[in-house]
């Protein structure tokens, strides 16, 4: 069993529309949205969902007003500013470390767990799908991550199937280090732009320091030819290969539109390079 | 005026819309809070005159004051601290895990002996530069480094609140993006005209109304895709600041890190009223 990510550093290069190309193309697989603070592999998929969780991740403070005889000890040893003048908490602030309730004097602060979103097991006409949804303003989205990836995993060992397939979320912080940790493949999507450039330089750097094999495709590369020489050429020198090259091509978007996957949609020419691709990762 | 240009979505033109407006008006500090992915130097081109290196606090521990008490493990919420007891006469250890850290200081208050002093530990540097009266400052997030919102943190305290602000934000709706817009007086959310902009729009518009930040919205490559965008804001009362049709000069333009208001001045009279707009909804 393979696990493969789609990652890009720079968001919009399009990981979603190269992931879920792959889903109408695997065979064997279960397909993951690791993008959980804003999901769209759904909107291509599909899903029926099977199995609904909730997901208890970090603490989070309770201040109990009639106990409470606002000292401002807990004000005072707050480092994230989550504690307001009126003694309530700005609970997007609280990162949950608990220290208030510890120092408090009077016994009025508790801890409760936080239910920080949900995750999903559903059945597609592609075959399974594991995805979440973080709660708004949520965090520990790295956590969902991996909660996510190991269910999928299982899922994988459990059915027999030959591929995770996982479509990750842009950046290089916590959600996409747990989306890259421990997968046989990273395919970074980038665009012939420098930010494109930029970005995939930092998240192949990433990757590396991981130790994780990396590919690479260059979406819209025709929208300019001389910045995707410049990938290119970088790529080379980091012996990182670049599998395929995507054309602009505008019936993409008209795919999106009707909920189709590229390889799905007629006529769509950069649906027939995305084919190739999975032909050489498969 | 704080004003952050932010999305649900990656890659719809934050940056873009962002620069642009910088661009356009007068007296602008420039903060780049994607700090995982900053990009905005790439168009502004500022000349970064100094650089600060940003760190959090983690805890070191003096082993020969440390009794092996347990306590620091006891009160840290991240699992950062472990601590091994000792037995039949034999030395216990302690170990840090620097990566889980969020830099409380529960541990060092409650150490009994003082045995536990905070130490920084670098996560990015903060560069600061300019371009005309425009000046420019951004984080750039160590590579394999998880925690970007102490460094956002750490980028908004250069924020001079005399002078019209922009921040350009890091896509998604969790912490990373909530640490940037938070305490801003506006944001201008960036979105196009697809089944995925507008899934994620409408999971960064719930953000905004819970923060109760006023926001507005703008729509790049404004003729692809749908009208469902436009639906959904008519139907919320949500302002459409703009709109931004897709150009093939504009694209190539953008890979090539050239603004919009350098390659179609039409646009910088544009900006100038998204920004008036911006002030009237702000009155």
């Amino acid at each position: 069993m393979k696990q493969i990510v789609v990652i890009s550093g720079k968001g919009g290069t399009g990981k979603t529309v190269v992931a879920g190309s792959f889903a109408a193309l695997a065979k064997n697989k279960v397909m993951v949205d690791c993008d959980v603070d804003a999901a769209d592999l759904h909107l291509l998929l599909h899903p029926t969902v099977k199995e609904r969780h909730e997901f208890r991740s970090g603490q989070t403070v309770v201040i109990d007003k009639k106990v409470c005889k606002k000292c401002g000890k807990c004000t005072s040893v707050c480092r994230f500013g989550a504690i307001k003048t009126d003694y309530t908490i700005e609970h997007f602030s609280c990162e949950g470390c608990a220290l208030c309730s510890h120092m408090c004097p009077h016994g009025a602060i508790r801890m409760e767990e936080n239910i920080a979103g949900e995750w999903f097991v559903s059945d597609t006409q592609h075959g399974p799908f594991v995805h979440a949804k973080l709660g708004i303003a949520e965090e520990n989205s790295g956590k969902l991550v991996a909660k996510i990836r190991q269910v999928a995993k299982e899922l994988a060992e459990k059915q027999n199937l030959n591929y995770v397939i996982i479509d990750g979320p842009p950046g290089i912080g916590c959600p996409v280090i747990a989306s890259l940790s421990g997968v046989d493949c990273a395919l970074i999507v980038t665009e012939p732009t420098l930010s494109g450039l930029h970005d995939a330089q930092r998240v192949m750097e990433l990757a590396e320091h991981f130790n994780i094999s990396v590919k690479l495709v260059v979406n819209k590369y025709d929208l300019n030819l001389a910045m995707t020489e410049r990938i290119e050429e970088f790529c080379r020198k980091q012996g990182v290969p670049v599998i395929g090259k995507i054309v602009f091509d505008k019936t993409v978007v008209k795919a999106l539109v009707v909920g189709k996957t590229i390889v799905e949609y007629a006529g769509c020419s950069a649906g027939v390079e995305v084919r190739k691709i999975w032909e050489d990762l498969e | 005026m704080i004003i952050s240009v932010a999305s649900g979505k990656g890659g719809t033109g934050k940056t873009t819309v962002a620069v642009n407006l910088a661009l356009s008006l007068k007296n602008v500090q420039f903060l780049d809070c994607d700090v995982e992915e900053p990009n905005a130097h790439i168009f502004l081109k500022p000349h970064i005159g100094g650089e600060k290196k940003a760190f959090i606090p983690v805890p070191e521990v003096d082993e020969a004051k440390c009794t092996y008490c347990g306590k620091c493990r006891e009160v840290c919420a991240y699992h950062a601290i472990a601590v091994l007891p000792g037995s039949d006469g034999k030395k216990g250890s302690v170990l840090v895990f620097p990566h889980l850290c969020h830099g409380c200081g529960a541990c060092s208050l409650f150490c009994s002996q003082g045995a536990i002093k905070e130490v920084n530990r670098e996560i990015g540097v903060i560069e600061i530069g300019e371009k005309g009266d425009l000046q420019f400052i951004h984080g750039c997030l160590n590579i394999g480094e998880a925690m970007s919102p102490p460094l956002i943190r750490q980028v908004k305290e250069y924020i001079n609140a005399t002078r019209t602000v922009i921040i350009d934000a890091p896509p998604g709706t969790s912490c990373p993006v909530i640490t940037a817009v938070k305490g801003n007086d506006f944001c201008v959310l960036v979105t196009e005209p697809t089944p995925f902009g507008l899934n994620d729009l409408i999971l960064a518009v719930e953000v905004l109304r819970k923060l109760q930040i006023p926001f507005g919205v703008v729509i790049n490559r404004s003729d692809i895709g749908d009208g469902k965008v436009e639906d959904y804001c008519g139907n919320e009362n949500i302002p459409i600041l703009m709109k931004i049709p897709f150009s093939r000069e504009i694209a190539v333009s953008y890979s090539e890190g050239v603004p919009i208001v350098e390659s179609d001045v039409s646009y910088k009279d544009k900006f100038i009223n998204l920004y008036l707009d911006i002030c009237k909804i702000k009155k």
